[in-house]
């Protein structure tokens, strides 16, 4: 057994259990972590298959902002557990056969050929994944690549236009409308007679 | 002189319409000045044109006008065709036009009378009605001056639609709505007969135009074609036979006469113009102007000479028992209308045109007669409470005289010239049936003679039978009634003698075409020495003594002893019951044609729109419905269980992917 | 040596864990989209696996733009659920049933 071999099964164990963890845990802040547990191994992992760039990616992208994200959604919302945890023994046997067949079946597919492929040579000294995946992607891929820079765009528009809103009680200035004042607006000018009535005597 | 041809139809166009459209602003006055103006120069062109095309030899005219469509070879032209036959026609259409425009000022000249009180359809009426018939003149004339059958029938139907729209002008009376619709009707039917006959002609000839359609005309007697699985008819017989369906629907022939008697709903004016002078003999003219071909085809001209023989007699024999007297009129209409058919089948067509020319004169004088009488009684149309009327009414009196005695064709009278004529030339015609003919047209003679005396004699002599309010106000008719009275009773002494051109003469020389083995015609002539002879000749024969007896049955029947009418009426229970019905044919069409057809359509509207398409159509939109009903159990909202069945179809593709192959 | 099996077997329980979890948790919408998360984690794991086992770059490109999606509607799917709590005051899928038929 490798060393290679034994961080392939020290991670992939980790983040089995992670995951079973997640789906299991009450407290769904809890499960966010463990949820991020599961990414970090899963970083490992791809480290591990030289796959560097897009393991500090995850790390960086995933865990440092997406699943904050969640971990904050979590913690504003307020949740009613109990309520929600309603039911998860009675599903337990149906989820299992689900997993469990749907296990089985993936697994069947690796017998065939096709997965047999054999372990590559490690990676000379010299090459940068990050140069060669900067590569294709702004050369073969620069049209998608562009496409996905626009859905991400879209995605922020979208977040903040759906959970913009305005509160009644905020106080602002709005400068267009302070530039925009005229006199009138503001002031009254009042004719008065100078002297007062003369007040009839009793 | 093709635009003084062109100016006889146009003028009374362009009198229609401009009392059609701005009736409403330039007044009844406006209305009846502009529509007998456009007649009248109408008329005067009617006369330059046969002045020009028959006295001085200039004709036959044939001229394509505009040609407005030419499809796979066949041309669909606005043309006219001024020969002998035309300009004869022409001007009796125009004649006889002008005559009815004038007297129809004084009979309209009340007829808000005959609308409901603010009635919309009763404002400028009288402008309508004048419009209409300057319409109806320029159909007539478009129908008589076509070269080709696309115009001929172009003018076919556009005097079926005046003659629908003036039928049912009082649109208010039920009756009146009712008989014209029947008449749209049953000349449709006709029509439908005359459209086949002109598609058969075309098919065989490939050409639209007379004298092509007539050049071909030996080719297609040697055609047959097969009708009815292998029956093999010839040609030009299945042609002829067609056209001439065409010819009994618009010249109420049997059975397609049942339109004429209650188109009497329409204002009298219309009744003599249309129902009586011009339009019905449309189909007698139509079949002469087809001589060439019904020439090559005798069966078809034994088929008319017998359909037009039981028109002659047996409508005649209903005008006994009639007491309106305008469906007396009628009936007679109907029966001279046989005999003018019955002359054509014996192929004495001249004598037809002849008497379709006198009878135009004499039959729209009964009418306007009739109408005259029918003003002065307060439109009451009823002989049985006229009477006596000679004393209040001489002009009248006189004029239906003349035309009675022309009817009747009492020597030296117009309609003795021309019917003698026909019944000579059925005498010696040889065709099959003619024997038949003959018997039926003599017959005819003495019912004639009886119909029309019993009505003159019930409306100028015996006893007055009308109430006191009406006999207060009986009077003569104005001028403009009693001018166009006098105006058709020359004609109607005097046309007679006119026979000596036209029928014996070589008038139609050019124009009809009789084949030498049908010369009926030609014997006539030979035995024809001058009119002073043919009348002294006719008061010798046997249809003068027919018509004589029928005169004296009814001078003795209704003026001496009124009651054997009435014992007669008793005693002939079941005659006069089935001459009242009509023969039935009314009944019949009712039953069998209109209920068979209510049921046939009731039928499919239950069974084909009610229970198939709309059971269909509503059935689609049911099962969608259930079926939505049933599935919308599917769509619970549940996130999670759109997330399951997910789940599963996943399981199951890969399943399928992976255990398959 | 570690083989392609190893890693695709690691994605097939992964996949299959969270699939479990989507059946556990149907009722808490946050954890739903955490178990979708975790499953596209298996799927990367596999591209990933697959590029590097077949010497071929795209595997990490179609990576690149799985976690760019991702991302995106981990985004929207949050503020979706934020906006549904302040209308609702409950993320609890049991009451999301509007749309029943």
């Amino acid at each position: 057994m490798t060393f290679q071999m034994f961080l392939f099964y020290f991670f992939a164990t980790i983040q089995v259990f992670a995951g079973l963890r997640m789906i299991s845990v009450r407290n769904p802040v809890h499960a966010a972590l463990f949820l991020v547990l599961s990414f970090v191994c899963a970083a490992s992992l791809w480290i591990l298959m030289e796959a560097e760039f897009l393991g500090l990616l995850i790390v960086l992208v995933y865990v440092g902002a997406v699943l904050v994200l969640f971990l904050f959604v979590v913690m504003m919302l307020d949740i009613n557990i109990a309520q929600i945890r309603e039911g998860f023994a009675r599903y337990l046997p149906i989820a299992a056969v689900a997993a469990l067949v749907m296990v089985v079946q993936m697994i069947w597919v690796l017998n065939d050929k096709v997965f047999k492929a054999s372990a590559p040579p490690p990676a000379l000294p010299e090459y940068n994944n990050t140069e060669a995946l900067g590569e294709v992607l702004y050369t073969q891929y620069v049209l998608q690549f562009e496409i996905a820079a626009v859905i991400l765009l879209v995605a922020i528009i979208a977040a903040i236009a759906l959970t913009l809103r305005k509160r009644p009680t905020t106080k602002y200035q709005n400068p267009g409308e302070q530039i925009k004042v005229k006199r009138n607006d503001r002031v009254r000018l009042v004719q008065m007679k100078a002297e007062k009535n003369e007040v009839e005597p009793e | 002189m093709k635009t003084l041809s062109l100016l006889v139809p146009l003028a009374p166009l362009i009198g229609s319409m401009i009392a059609g459209l701005f009736g409403g602003r330039i007044g009844r006055r406006g209305a009846h000045s502009v529509t007998i103006l456009g007649v009248a120069v109408s008329f005067v062109a009617a006369l330059f044109v046969f002045n020009a095309v028959t006295l001085q030899g200039q004709g036959p005219i044939n001229f394509t006008l505009y040609q407005w469509a030419l499809s796979d070879g066949v041309g669909f032209q606005v043309g006219f065709l001024l020969d002998n036959l035309t300009t004869l026609m022409m001007i009796v259409v125009t004649f006889v036009s002008l005559m009815v425009h004038i007297y129809t000022i004084g009979y309209m000249a009340d007829d808000e009378h005959n609308w409901p009180k603010g009635s919309l359809a009763g404002k400028n009426s009288y402008q309508r009605f004048f419009s209409y018939i300057s319409l109806f003149t320029f159909s007539m004339l478009m129908l008589v001056m076509a070269n080709n059958f696309m115009q001929l029938f172009f003018g076919w139907e556009a005097v079926g639609l005046v003659s629908y729209l003036l039928i049912g002008f009082w649109a208010s009376r039920e009756s009146a709505v009712y008989a014209n619709l029947k008449a749209f009707l049953v000349n449709r039917v006709g029509d439908f007969g005359f459209l086949l006959g002109i598609a058969t002609l075309l098919m065989f000839a490939g050409s639209m135009d007379y004298m092509t359609v007539f050049g071909t005309v030996k080719q297609l007697s040697e055609q047959s074609i097969n009708i009815f699985g292998s029956t093999e008819w010839s040609v030009i017989t299945v042609a002829c036979i067609l056209l001439f369906i065409g010819a009994m629907g618009k010249s109420a022939q049997v059975p397609l006469h049942v339109w004429l008697p209650d188109s009497m709903e329409g204002p009298t004016p219309i009744s003599a113009l249309i129902h009586a002078a011009t339009m019905v003999t449309a189909g007698i003219f139509m079949v002469a102007r087809m001589s060439p071909l019904f020439e090559h085809s005798e069966v078809a001209l034994s088929f008319v000479m017998v359909i037009g023989a039981l028109t002659a007699f047996f409508m005649g024999l209903i005008g006994i028992v009639q007491n309106d007297i305008k469906r007396v009129v009628a009936y007679s209409t109907l029966s001279q209308l046989g005999y003018m058919t019955v002359g054509l089948g014996a192929s004495a067509y001249a004598a037809s045109v002849f008497h379709l020319m006198t009878h135009a004169f004499f039959k729209a004088l009964l009418f306007l007669a009739a109408g005259s009488v029918i003003i002065a009684m307060h439109h009451e149309q009823d002989m049985r409470k006229m009477g006596g009327l000679r004393k209040y009414m001489p002009i009248t009196y006189l004029t239906s005289l003349v035309g009675s005695l022309a009817l009747i064709g009492f020597p030296g009278f117009s309609g003795f010239f021309s019917k003698d004529a026909i019944i000579e030339a059925v005498k010696l015609s040889e065709l099959p049936g003619s024997g038949f003919a003959y018997l039926m047209v003599l017959l005819g003679v003495f019912v004639t003679a009886f119909y029309s005396f019993r009505m003159f004699f019930l409306v100028f002599h015996t006893k007055e039978r009308m109430d006191q309010h009406t006999k207060e106000h009986l009077k003569e008719s104005p001028w403009v009634v009693t001018v166009p009275l006098l105006a058709l009773a020359v004609p109607s002494l005097l046309a007679g003698v006119l026979i000596d051109p036209i029928v014996v003469g070589d008038y139609f020389k050019q124009v009809l075409f009789v084949d030498h083995h049908h010369a009926a015609i030609h014997h006539l002539t030979e035995h024809y020495h001058g009119v002073t002879a043919f009348i002294l000749h006719g008061m010798t024969a046997l249809p003068f003594w027919l018509a004589i007896s029928g005169v004296a049955t009814a001078a003795y029947i209704y003026l001496l002893h009124p009651e054997i009418a009435a014992a007669m009426k008793t005693k002939f229970r079941w005659l006069h019951a089935v001459l009242m019905n009509k023969y039935g044919f009314d009944d019949f069409n009712q039953r069998v044609f209109a209920n068979g057809f209510t049921r046939i359509g009731g039928m499919f509207s239950q069974v084909g729109d009610r229970l198939l398409i709309d059971g269909l159509v509503n059935g689609t939109a049911k099962a969608v419905g259930v079926i939505a009903i049933l599935s919308r159990h599917m769509q619970t909202g549940y996130l999670y269980h759109y997330t399951f069945v997910m789940i599963l179809g996943l399981i199951g593709l890969v399943g399928w992917i992976v255990f398959s192959g | 040596m570690i083989s392609l099996t190893h890693y695709l077997v690691l994605g097939a329980i992964l996949f299959s864990i969270s699939i479990a979890g989507i059946f556990l948790n149907r009722k808490n919408v946050i954890v739903l989209l955490m178990c979708i998360e975790l499953m596209l984690l298996a799927v990367n794991t596999n591209f990933i696996a697959f590029s590097h086992y077949l010497h071929d770059i795209t595997g990490q490109v179609f990576v690149f733009f799985i976690l760019t999606v991702a991302a995106a509607e981990a985004a929207i799917g949050l503020a979706i659920l934020v906006v549904l709590f302040r209308n609702k005051r409950t993320i609890n899928v049991e009451a999301l049933d509007d749309l029943k038929g």
